[in-house]
């Protein structure tokens, strides 16, 4: 897969993951049966920027990669807003959920 | 073979409508439901009985309606009135244990000017009330089958929205499919709904900020508040983790209720306001435009209270698969997970995990929704109604005396 441009309303090569904001520091995997250490292209759908990054474990469809290393007791950012607290680290492309992501509320 | 797809319609004026059954209290359903309605859990085999007989009708069993009191109560009634008063029910049989109770359905259907009836067992048994209910139940069938559609603006159309079994896909694709469609409905006069009053924690400043005026965004921020303290904080054993977020939600890749709630406020696209905060089971009453609920965030309850509010066609954005549906409003089926669209493929009306691959915008996602949406006013069976899914389920707030 090529680490073209891709711009609004051209053919683009299918993303491994999407990000809703650029603010965000977790993305979301869209593929199916996704390996570690596949060179991935992102796509953050506020603004339309790719990235890439490298996957650091076998993420299943739908769970969340982090974007850089993320230290327990960060703060996960989706939607560009507070989703919750770290509850240990996790290094840049590495899976994000309930194994060391916790709630803030309840 | 039909030359014309029973699909979007626009009329001479070159706006959206569709084809439905105009009441007598003026507003439009999409379905023509003879419903025989139990009052309480007692008469639901009397209703079964009279649904089984008279083919064509529709017995919705329940599980309430005995000693219950106070607010719980009024919303009981509010709920089952509501129900037989929806414009998708032309005519409704009550049957109820008793006389009393009985009537005050009865009484509170009749306001739409709807043909509606009741009966009561004691006195009688469960075998001549069956029978009694069966003629009138015949005589409301065929009166009812003669009725037809015609065509209505779609200001005319009343559309809720709930999700289910979300994901990280639903905040990605399937919610803010239905964002874009009330962003480009509600200008064009529908009356929409959203609710799911716990599932908004971590995005309450949001919702709070999406309200017509900051009187009806603090109204909002007290019933969010009152769930919270009276609902939440004064029941739970821990966070909630495996409830709220589900496991479905969890297998799904959803980890925090945070992160459920921003993609759950996707409903509500970019643009439009809500105007109101009604109870549950009330029915909007200032005007056209999106309402907020105080509903709980299980889907068939949810689904089941703003359908006894009046509405008659259900979006539902689902990620890992819920299967809901309602018996008397088509619930409509959105996903955007592709390992969802096709091991569950029967379950869903519109695929837009295209969305995910990039190969559809959002805007002819919403597109593709106001067309099934319409197509289902129209008469397209949902796959909920095909596959026979009518979860009826009432909200209970507390214990009966």
């Amino acid at each position: 897969m090529g680490a073209t441009e891709e711009t609004r309303g051209k053919r683009v090569a299918e993303p491994h993951f999407l990000v809703h904001s650029p603010k965000d520091n977790v993305g979301v995997v869209v593929v199916e049966g996704l390996r570690t250490g596949t060179d991935m292209l992102g796509l953050i759908t506020e603004t339309d920027k790719t990235l890439r990054l490298t996957a650091s474990a076998d993420i299943p469809i739908g769970h969340k990669v982090a974007l850089k290393p993320l230290k327990k007791g960060d703060t996960v950012v989706k939607y560009g807003e507070d989703i919750g607290r770290m509850t240990a680290d996790a290094a840049s492309g590495e899976h994000v959920h309930v194994q060391n992501l916790k709630t803030k509320r309840w | 073979m039909a030359a014309k797809r029973n699909g979007k319609r626009r009329s001479p004026s070159g706006n959206l409508s569709f084809r439905g059954w105009r009441r007598e209290n003026g507003r439009v359903g999409v379905r023509n439901h003879v419903v025989i309605l139990p009052l309480d859990d007692l008469s639901n085999a009397a209703s079964e009985a009279v649904a089984n007989t008279i083919k064509g009708t529709l017995a919705l069993p329940h599980a309430y309606g005995r000693l219950q009191f106070g607010a719980d109560l009024d919303l009981f009634f509010r709920t089952l009135i509501g129900t037989g008063s929806n414009p998708n029910v032309a005519a409704v049989v009550v049957i109820g244990i008793e006389d009393g109770w009985t009537k005050r359905v009865v009484d509170g259907i009749t306001k739409t000017g709807k043909p509606v009836v009741g009966f009561g067992i004691e006195g009688h048994g469960d075998i001549a009330t069956v029978a009694r209910a069966s003629y009138k139940a015949k005589e409301f069938l065929h009166w009812a089958s003669e009725l037809e559609r015609e065509e209505c603006p779609i200001s005319d159309l009343w559309v809720s929205t709930k999700c289910g079994e979300s994901d990280t896909t639903t905040g990605l694709a399937s919610c803010p499919t239905v964002g874009n469609m009330y962003d480009k409905l509600v200008p064009m006069g529908i009356t929409g709904v959203f609710g799911e009053t716990t599932e908004i924690t971590g995005a309450e400043h949001i919702a709070k900020s999406r309200a017509i005026d900051a009187k009806i965004g603090e109204k909002w921020m007290q019933v969010f508040q009152a769930y919270q303290d009276e609902v939440i904080e004064a029941h739970k054993v821990d966070n909630l983790m495996d409830s709220q977020p589900t496991k479905g939600n969890i297998a799904g890749g959803l980890t925090t209720i945070e992160e459920k709630a921003l993609g759950n406020l996707e409903k509500i696209g970019r643009t439009c306001r809500y105007i109101e905060v009604l109870e549950p089971a009330e029915t909007p009453a200032a005007g056209p435009g999106l309402y907020y609920m105080d509903t709980s965030s299980a889907a068939a309850e949810c689904v089941t209270l703003m359908a006894a509010a009046g509405y008659v066609v259900h979006t539902f954005p689902t990620g890992q698969g819920n299967v809901i549906g309602n018996p008397i409003v088509p619930v409509v089926k959105i996903s955007g997970n592709p390992r969802t669209v096709r091991t569950m493929a029967e379950h869903i009306d519109l695929d837009v995990s295209g969305i995910l691959r990039r190969e559809l915008t959002l805007e002819k996602a919403g597109d593709a929704l106001i067309d099934m949406v319409v197509r289902t006013a129209n008469g397209r069976l949902t796959a909920a109604e095909a596959l026979g899914h009518r979860e009826f389920v009432m909200t209970k707030l507390y214990r009966s005396a």
